[in-house]
């Protein structure tokens, strides 16, 4: 039987997985599918306690959230090729032009 | 009489077309036409209103014409602490004594105005107008003060007349020693109006009112000041005023000085009227002075010493015009005795016989100057009888009249001002008989010095022309002559008189300086030769007035009514007192009814001495006169050299009298210098102490502002400076945080996150 202890931590495995990715690695394209996976685990989360409730308003978020993330996945790719048109990298340590 | 506003107004009306147009534009013959027309329609104007003022009752002999309103109504604390309402009317008033004085400025002013367009016509044409322009000024201004009716009226007139007189005295303006005789008569004056000021307004505090009759009225009302009260110090106040302008001791010195000016100018102002000016006031506030015997005993003897000190120093001046002048200060002193001793009808008396008989003298004297191309020393003159004629008779008669030999002018009003001194003092009575032989030895040593004897003037170029060149030349040579060796008539006290008299007005320099100097525009001259007939009319006018004018006051004694005494009584008398005083005037001898009471003892003596007496004194008197001009005649006539003989003798005393008693070395010391070293003293006061106040506040903001510039710069910039490289040091430091690593941020974001939620879950 599946409990929602379960789904909490995959939820969480998924979650600092996610983190650790955003933190590690320098790669702009992978950063963003690590913020992905963050998503993704918040979304387990909410699906998780719908369910445990059965109450549908955590289905509704996590589908707003998908959307959402696909929204943002598209800005953030634009994002990402107007910075490589410019400094020929995607490079998150060369993104440091606002430092002192 | 309604018109007598116009008899001012008319020569006021000639002074602004010349003064406005004439300068610029007038011809000579216009500006001299203008200046004589309005003249004679004054004259014309005062005869009509003396005609018609003689045709009413003696005792109603007073009309007033008020013009316009000067001074509106103003509330004015009195002496007594009540209000007064200060209030002064444009008004003019004519009654017997202002008549007689308009009668004698349009008449001799007139007389004048014709003789001078003749003796100026050397002036170039502007100054020619500004000459007449002036002269008709002073007319205006001289007819203002005695018509006026009340002391401000009087007062504007009197300062115009000063004003007028500066101007013409200093006419001549590039000539440094006119310029400064004209100041001297103006500052000389101006001593005298701060008496005549304070005059006036103790005046209004005590009567609380500025009109003649109306403090006349409540002057009478008051007593008599037997001890030195207020009317005592409103008369010496008022005197004071009188004496600066009728140049008594001792504001007397301004009045010799001022013959700098044109001869028709000395004749007109400094003889005839202005001068008079004092005595006029003095007989106007009669009833006043009346009311303070005190003062009039220091008028009389004011005027007698004057008369005599003047009369002294006449005795030896060589100028011709100087001598005239110390005779008018001398003259006017008679006058002023007159008034002391309350004849105030004999002093106007005499005042307008001794305007014709000197206006005459000095008219004359101008020919003479004139006939010698400006000459003015009497040493370089004689025997000019045959070169003039006309002036020679005339002044002849001017000079017998000033001595009082009857029946000429001067007899009839001198004799009445030294019966008047006898009945009241002998002491004033002698000074002024001795007084009146040295009149007449002046006199005639005057006409002695100018007419008679041989002719020491320069030598003029006849035929020969060679002579011209070296005509200026040889003035020089003879002056310097005369000054190595000195007339006879001048003794050792010459060169050093020459060094001491700064305005000495005879000599070549003189005729160089001298607009007028002669040469009727060749710059030639053809010797001494008679004035034209603009010059001699006026003279043989004035010569007959000063022949008749003494019969209008011919004393009962001589089988007379003495008329012009009776006619100016009312204008002595308190305005109340007229309707009784007139019937009994022609008796009392210029005394006033209540004057009368004052002077018990002259009053009295005045009807009882017999006439008998009174015609011995007239004889001594003219036994006196008599004997001042046989002495003259011998002294100078008969045998020139005793006069070096006894000024010789006397040298000392002839140097004194030669220098005017020092009189005015002693003002330069004192006044004069005492002011210079007053305002140097003044000056270093202010250059040491209130410039060094001034420098030192300057000089202690200079040291301040340096220091706190200095603050500024090391306290202030030093914290503002410090504080901003503080800052910037700070920020080496923490500048570091700011790595620029996005991943750094997100790591800070994910611990911070950890500790809330850590704090959140168990910390609670």
């Amino acid at each position: 039987m599946v409990s929602p202890t379960h789904y909490m931590l995959l939820s969480a495995t998924l979650f600092m997985i996610g983190v650790f990715g955003v933190l590690t690695r320098r790669n702009i394209i992978i950063i963003f599918m690590s913020i992905e996976l963050i998503l993704n685990a918040v979304n387990i989360n909410l699906m998780a306690f719908s369910l445990q409730w059965q109450n549908s308003i955590g289905q509704v978020f996590t589908l707003f959230v998908i959307a959402v993330a696909a929204a943002e996945a598209a800005v953030g790719l634009g994002i990402i090729l107007a910075f490589y048109r410019n400094k020929e990298t995607i490079n998150i340590d060369e993104m440091n032009v606002m430092r002192w | 009489m309604d018109l007598i506003w116009l008899i001012p107004i008319i020569p006021g009306v000639g002074a602004l077309l010349n003064g406005l147009f004439g300068v610029r534009y007038f011809s000579r013959q216009t500006a001299a036409g203008v200046a004589c027309i309005t003249m004679a329609g004054a004259l014309g104007l005062s005869v009509f209103a003396f005609w018609q003022l003689l045709g009413l009752d003696p005792a109603s002999r007073v009309h007033d014409v008020v013009l316009a309103t000067w001074i509106p109504k103003i509330p004015l604390q009195l002496a007594d602490g009540r209000i007064g309402a200060f209030e002064v009317p444009w008004a003019f008033r004519l009654d017997p004594l202002s008549a007689m004085m308009i009668l004698v400025v349009t008449g001799i002013g007139f007389l004048i105005h014709v003789y001078a367009t003749a003796y100026m016509l050397d002036e170039p044409r502007g100054g020619y107008a500004r000459f007449f322009c002036y002269l008709n000024l002073f007319c205006f201004f001289m007819l203002t003060l005695v018509l006026g009716s009340n002391f401000l009226v009087m007062f504007v007139g009197w300062e115009g007349v000063g004003l007028c007189s500066y101007l013409l005295i200093g006419y001549w303006y590039e000539r440094k020693s006119a310029a400064d005789a004209g100041k001297k008569a103006f500052i000389t004056n101006r001593v005298g109006d701060w008496g005549f000021i304070l005059g006036m307004f103790l005046v209004f505090v005590t009567f609380g009112t500025f009109d003649f009759r109306v403090v006349a009225e409540r002057a009478a009302a008051m007593p008599v000041e037997m001890q030195f009260g207020t009317l005592s110090t409103i008369c010496l106040l008022l005197f004071i005023g009188a004496a600066g302008k009728s140049a008594q001791i001792p504001l007397y010195v301004w009045l010799p000085d001022a013959m700098e000016g044109p001869t028709p100018v000395s004749a007109l102002i400094h003889a005839a009227t202005m001068v008079t000016a004092g005595v006029y006031m003095v007989g106007r506030n009669a009833v006043l002075f009346s009311q303070a015997p005190i003062v009039m005993e220091v008028v009389a003897i004011v005027g007698v010493l004057t008369a005599l000190m003047a009369a002294s120093i006449g005795l030896v001046q060589n100028d011709i015009k100087r001598v005239l002048a110390y005779s008018t200060v001398s003259q006017l002193g008679y006058m002023f005795t007159a008034m002391g001793v309350g004849a105030f009808a004999a002093g106007a008396f005499h005042l307008m016989t001794h305007a014709f008989f000197k206006a005459l003298l000095f008219l004359g004297s101008g020919s003479v100057i004139h006939a010698m191309a400006g000459e003015q020393d009497m040493r370089r003159m004689g025997g000019l009888k045959k070169y003039l004629p006309v002036t020679f008779v005339t002044m002849l008669i001017g000079t017998l009249a000033i001595a009082g030999i009857p029946p000429l002018a001067g007899f009839f009003s001198k004799d009445e001002i030294l019966l008047s001194a006898f009945l009241s003092n002998k002491a004033v009575w002698l000074i002024a008989v001795v007084t009146a032989l040295m009149t007449a030895f002046y006199m005639y040593r005057l006409v002695s010095m100018t007419f008679f004897g041989e002719y020491r003037g320069p030598a003029w170029a006849g035929a020969h022309h060679v002579a011209m060149a070296a005509h200026t030349h040889s003035l020089d040579v003879r002056e310097a002559a005369i000054h190595g060796a000195p007339h006879p008539a001048d003794a050792g006290a010459h060169g050093q008189a020459h060094r001491v008299d700064h305005e000495t007005t005879h000599g070549p320099a003189d005729s160089a300086g001298h607009g007028h100097g002669h040469g009727h525009g060749h710059g030639e001259w053809h010797g001494p030769h008679e004035s034209p007939r603009a010059m001699t009319l006026p003279l043989m006018v004035l010569a007959v007035g000063a022949m008749v004018a003494g019969f209008v006051g011919v004393p009962a004694a001589l089988f007379g009514n003495n008329a012009i005494s009776t006619f100016l009584q009312p204008s002595f008398s308190p305005p109340a007192a007229v309707a009784h005083a007139a019937p009994e005037a022609g008796a009392g001898r210029g005394a006033p009814a209540e004057a009368a009471a004052a002077h018990e003892a002259g009053g009295a003596e005045a009807h009882h001495i017999s006439e008998a007496a009174e015609v011995g004194l007239m004889a001594f008197s003219v036994a006196i006169g008599v004997l001042g001009i046989f002495l003259a005649y011998r002294f100078y006539v008969q045998h020139p050299d005793i006069s070096e003989q006894l000024a010789r003798r006397f040298a000392a005393a002839h140097r004194w009298l030669l220098n005017k008693y020092y009189v005015d070395e002693f003002y330069d010391a004192t006044v004069v210098d005492g002011t210079v070293k007053s305002a140097h003293g003044l000056w270093t006061v202010d250059r040491k102490v209130v410039d060094g106040v001034v420098n030192g506040a300057g000089a202690l903001t200079v040291v301040t502002s340096w220091l706190s510039g200095l603050t500024d710069r090391t306290v202030v910039d030093g914290v503002v400076n410090g504080l901003g490289r503080t800052v910037e040091e700070a920020s080496f430091t923490f500048r570091r945080v700011q790595t620029g690593l996005v991943q750094n941020y997100a790591l800070l974001m994910l611990f911070g996150v950890f500790a809330f939620v850590t704090i959140y879950l168990f910390a609670r």
